[in-house]
């Protein structure tokens, strides 16, 4: 027997970064801006979201969302009610949305047309770890840290952190009750991933909303 | 917890770039993987096991060797390791450093193959 070494030099997510590609090229064309929005369970995604596809309804902006839970479409029922397409994707078990599902939920979805949207949200399955390694296409990637959650969260869990565009520090209403260390929070954000644009909202009394949907108009300009 | 669908994802690369061997059976595949891959080597490895069985993978060994992040400084030009993941700043001069060089790498670099003689050895002439 002889051996021999075979190079491959390939990305193991290598079918996940083509169909990635390939939606990105799509969402380009289309002038639709993709966001993909990363946190832990319970950080108040679908809460933010709420208020945001709300707030671009009545400025007339056309946003939909695409909402990944592993069960229930609750999710999408609750996002509904703002007006705007929403649609489920139920994975079953995986921890995380792969662009794969992405594309299959953009085909056939009813009364959807990517060239005719402004913005499109996903909103990923809550985990702080597996949604990290995978493209969905997006343009901007939002990490969201609520109060409740303790100031580290960053600092557990770089590899989410670093490769977030934007993080949202959310249900800040509820920042004092909690203790929370505003200062410690922002200098753990900045420690991770230097530099990264932070907002600070609550989507029950919509203090900070301002500031991100005007953050969504701009990321909408510069594309 | 998404390192047996990585695991599958390797098998899956692995057997394709294989059978353009025939013959050969799958040694080693030796991965890169940045510590900010978000994938855990004894959770890799433990999966790896499971992925490969009944497969031509079987009994193949997995070498994974983990990349530490490097980071480029904007402020002094240096491109540095830094230790460990907790602080994103320039090893040489202490600024913050968001241009990552190195650690999210999720790679195949290699595979070891064994294959069998094309030229037949001399039995009778080496056993004497």
């Amino acid at each position: 027997m002889t051996t021999r070494i075979v190079e491959l030099r390939r990305g193991i997510l290598k079918k996940n970064d083509e169909l990635a590609a390939g939606l990105r090229n799509r969402f380009t064309a289309a002038g639709v801006l993709v966001l993909n929005l990363v946190s832990s369970p319970g950080t108040g995604k679908t809460a933010l979201l709420e208020r945001t596809l709300r707030e671009l309804s009545t400025r007339g902006v056309h946003a939909a969302a695409l909402v990944g839970d592993l069960e229930t479409d609750n999710d999408a029922r609750r996002l509904a009610a703002s007006g705007a397409p929403v649609r489920q994707i139920n994975t079953h078990g995986i921890c995380h949305l792969d662009a794969e599902m992405i594309g299959k939920h953009l085909d056939g979805w009813e009364g959807v047309s990517l060239a005719a949207l402004d913005y499109l949200f996903i909103e990923n399955v809550g985990n702080l770890v597996c949604p990290s390694s995978y493209d969905l296409g997006e343009r901007t990637r939002v990490a969201l840290l609520s109060v409740t959650e303790g100031e580290d969260k960053p600092l557990k869990y770089p590899g989410l952190f670093n490769s977030a565009d934007a993080a949202l520090i959310t249900k800040i209403d509820l920042a004092v009750p909690c203790g929370f260390d505003r200062g410690l929070a922002l200098r753990n954000l900045n420690e991770i991933r230097p530099g990264i644009r932070i907002f600070e909202t609550s989507a029950k009394t919509s203090a900070g909303m301002e500031e991100w949907i005007a953050y969504l108009v701009e990321q909408a300009k510069s594309s | 917890m998404h390192e047996l669908s990585i695991a599958a994802n390797i098998v899956e690369s692995v057997s394709e770039a294989a059978s353009k061997y025939p013959g050969a059976r799958v040694k080693e595949v030796r991965l890169r993987l940045g510590v900010l891959a978000s994938v855990i080597e004894d959770s890799l490895q433990f999966c790896w096991g499971l992925a490969t069985e009944d497969t031509p993978l079987a009994g193949a060994t997995l070498a994974i060797a983990m990349l530490p992040v490097i980071v480029h400084c904007e402020a002094c030009g240096a491109d540095s390791e830094i230790a460990g993941v907790q602080s994103f700043r320039c090893s040489k001069c202490g600024e913050p450093a968001a241009d990552l060089r190195q650690g999210r790498e999720l790679d195949i670099e290699s595979i070891e193959l064994e294959e069998p003689e094309t030229v037949a050895a001399a039995p009778v002439e080496e056993q004497r």
